[in-house]
């Protein structure tokens, strides 16, 4: 796939968290548009993950700490094959399997997460196993920057190294703000980069919304014996220009006006593309 | 203040137990860290996660015969849960050891989520239970696992009594491809079954036949209730024991029998008074309709005595002579 065509999906992906939220009444949209083009990559040009074969024991493992971005997954998912996109109109509602945070009830889900500062040692867990059994999957989880303050992922972090597992790579969504306001000024977690050294892993970094970039960056071996963080550097709400960098959409969800702003900015980034491409 | 008690048995409740014919064994934790190797020697995919616990749970031997099957990750109760979790969904047969205490309050959240939410098949091993750490005071005693754990569903919740059921419910946990938690302490119990006694998850086990009075414990308050209707009996007062060995889920079956069979029943359990044995059984009984003379023993909502395992047992009349008082007074 092409980073034209991944462009196209990042676009069509942010028009359709937008759709579902809105459609279900509720959705975290700061964060699901901040990590899609992640995401999309990942699942488009990482990850060994496949709807037929997917609880091959060989599968990539990918597991979203940041579980409250849950749209986002559902809709890459979903693009995936991994069950018909029509499901999502269910989105969040009476009896729907698709709840408002990860559940391994939807295919391609391999834990439930959602309670933040879980995914980091869940990987170190299947990354262990896979060391045990020389399996050659590799493992990735996807954590917030406001989630850093959970002391779990330090002892995550630190059981990382110690057990030496090159064979997980954390992606860090680094947009700086959380549900309070900016992350510095809630209780700043950063140096991150330093930090993550400082505990013996491999720190790299990316434009967090340029599919190139990801890909190369996600490429790239691991250093032997370390584990792999990657400070995605995003924009929370990228995408749609009044929700960017705006505190209150971390789970604001768009009136049928801003629906239709939204979706008609994405329409336009669509032509612009396509434009560009010829 | 009276010196730490050197047993947790009176003289007169040892005569009673010689004279049942019982012998002391050892620890129920040392039990369950022999059974261990025994299931790892035949199953490769067993693996023990621990805390900076492989001593306080009894796995040197473990650790020597099999060093690549023990994580450790550290004093990190969270981690260690989480990790026994990913371990878990790969198809490691994981048991996540460290201390009741810390691993169902530091690590709640991910017995929770990371385990019972997400249905993957951790055994969480919980040693040193209750007040087995005696005077070393509340931060190491677990009085609140059984009421936290009975409120999240797909676990079950087993407590042996004696070193048979601990040898039993290891074994039955191990078969069992689904979150359990294994509760044990560290003093050496009175073996009171014999090796023929059948052991099924859920079902309980009724040591003693009697009509009226039932004691219904669980873990190690079992032997006491035993000493208790032992003594009873040269009363005259016919008293039924049944070790509740699985909490969760109860057998109603056995509770209700005894609720309609016996003239009283007193529950008995090392944890607190709140959410635990004894307001299980209580709940259950009232909603079927049976309402036999109803007692919990139990540790009360309060600051907890200090003193030995022993002697904090006594104080709340988790005693073969407490047993005995609260039978009177029930009767
Ligand atoms: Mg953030």
């Amino acid at each position: 796939m092409t980073d034209h065509e991944l462009k196209l999906k990042s676009i069509r992906y942010r028009r359709d968290l937008l759709q579902y939220i809105v459609l279900a009444g509720a959705g975290h949209t700061g964060g699901s548009l901040s990590c899609i083009d992640i995401l999309n990559v990942l699942y488009n040009r990482i990850l060994r993950v496949f709807p037929e074969s997917w609880t091959d024991p060989c599968r990539d493992r990918y597991v979203q700490s940041k579980g409250h971005s849950v749209e986002a997954l559902y809709v890459v998912l979903a693009d995936r094959g991994f069950f018909p996109k029509s499901q999502l109109e269910t989105l969040c509602r009476y009896q729907s399997p698709f709840v408002g945070h990860p559940t391994r009830k939807i295919p391609g889900i391999e834990m439930n997460t959602g309670a933040l500062g879980h995914g980091l040692s869940i990987c170190v867990g299947m990354a262990i196993a896979g060391k045990m059994d020389s399996a050659t999957y590799h493992v990735y989880t996807l954590l917030g920057d406001g989630e850093l303050a959970e002391g779990s992922n330090w002892e995550a972090a630190m059981a990382a190294s110690h057990h030496r597992l090159d064979n997980l790579t954390a992606i860090l969504d680094h947009n700086r703000l959380q549900i309070t306001g900016r992350t510095r000024e809630v209780c700043n977690t950063e140096p991150v980069d330093a930090k993550f050294r400082s505990f013996g892993w491999t720190v790299r970094t990316a434009d967090g919304h340029d599919v190139g970039q990801l890909t190369d960056v996600l490429s790239q071996d691991p250093e032997r014996g370390k584990p792999t963080l990657i400070i995605a550097n995003t924009v929370k709400g990228k995408g749609v220009r009044f929700i960017e960098n705006v505190v209150r959409w971390h789970h604001g969800v768009p009136s049928a006006e801003e629906l239709d702003q939204a979706l008609a900015e994405l329409d336009a980034a669509e032509a612009a593309l396509a434009e560009a491409s010829e | 203040m009276s010196a730490p008690a050197p047993s947790m048995f009176s003289t007169a409740a040892q005569a009673t137990a010689k004279g049942l014919g019982l012998a002391m064994g050892r620890s129920n934790l040392e039990v369950f860290a022999d059974t261990l190797l025994a299931l790892a020697q035949t199953d490769r995919q067993i693996l023990a996660v621990t805390s900076d616990s492989r001593g306080s749970g009894k796995l040197g031997p473990f650790s020597q015969a099999f060093p690549d099957h023990l994580v450790e990750v550290g004093i990190a109760e969270q981690n260690l849960v989480g990790v026994a979790a990913g371990l878990a969904r790969n198809g490691k047969k994981t048991y996540a050891i460290s201390p009741a205490s810390f691993l169902t309050a530091r690590a709640l959240e991910q017995i929770k989520n990371d385990v019972c939410y997400s249905d993957v098949p951790v055994k969480l091993v919980g040693i040193s239970a209750g007040v087995s750490y005696g005077a070393l005071g509340s931060t190491h005693h677990a009085l609140h696992d059984l009421a936290v754990l009975r409120a999240i569903p797909n676990i079950l919740i087993i407590v042996p009594a004696d070193n048979f059921e601990t040898r039993a419910a290891v074994q039955a946990a191990a078969a069992a491809d689904r979150p359990i938690y294994l509760r044990f302490g560290k003093s050496p119990m009175v073996d009171f079954h014999d090796s023929e006694t059948p052991f099924e998850i859920g079902t309980a086990i009724e040591i003693r036949p009697g009509h009226d009075l039932a004691f219904i414990g669980t873990g190690e308050t079992v032997i006491h209730c035993l000493l208790a209707a032992a003594q009873l009996e040269n009363e005259g007062l016919n008293c039924r024991v049944v070790s509740m060995h699985t909490v969760k889920p109860l057998d109603t079956h056995a509770l209700f029998r005894a609720g309609r069979e016996c003239r009283a029943v007193i529950t008995v359990e090392e944890h607190s008074a709140h959410g635990g044995l004894g307001e299980a059984c209580g709940a259950a009984l009232l909603q079927a309709g049976i309402s036999p003379r109803f007692r919990i023993v139990a540790i009360p909502d309060e600051d907890t005595v200090t003193g030995s395992q022993a002697d904090i047992f006594r104080h709340y009349h988790i005693s073969m002579e407490g047993l005995i008082q609260i039978g009177h007074e029930v009767l």
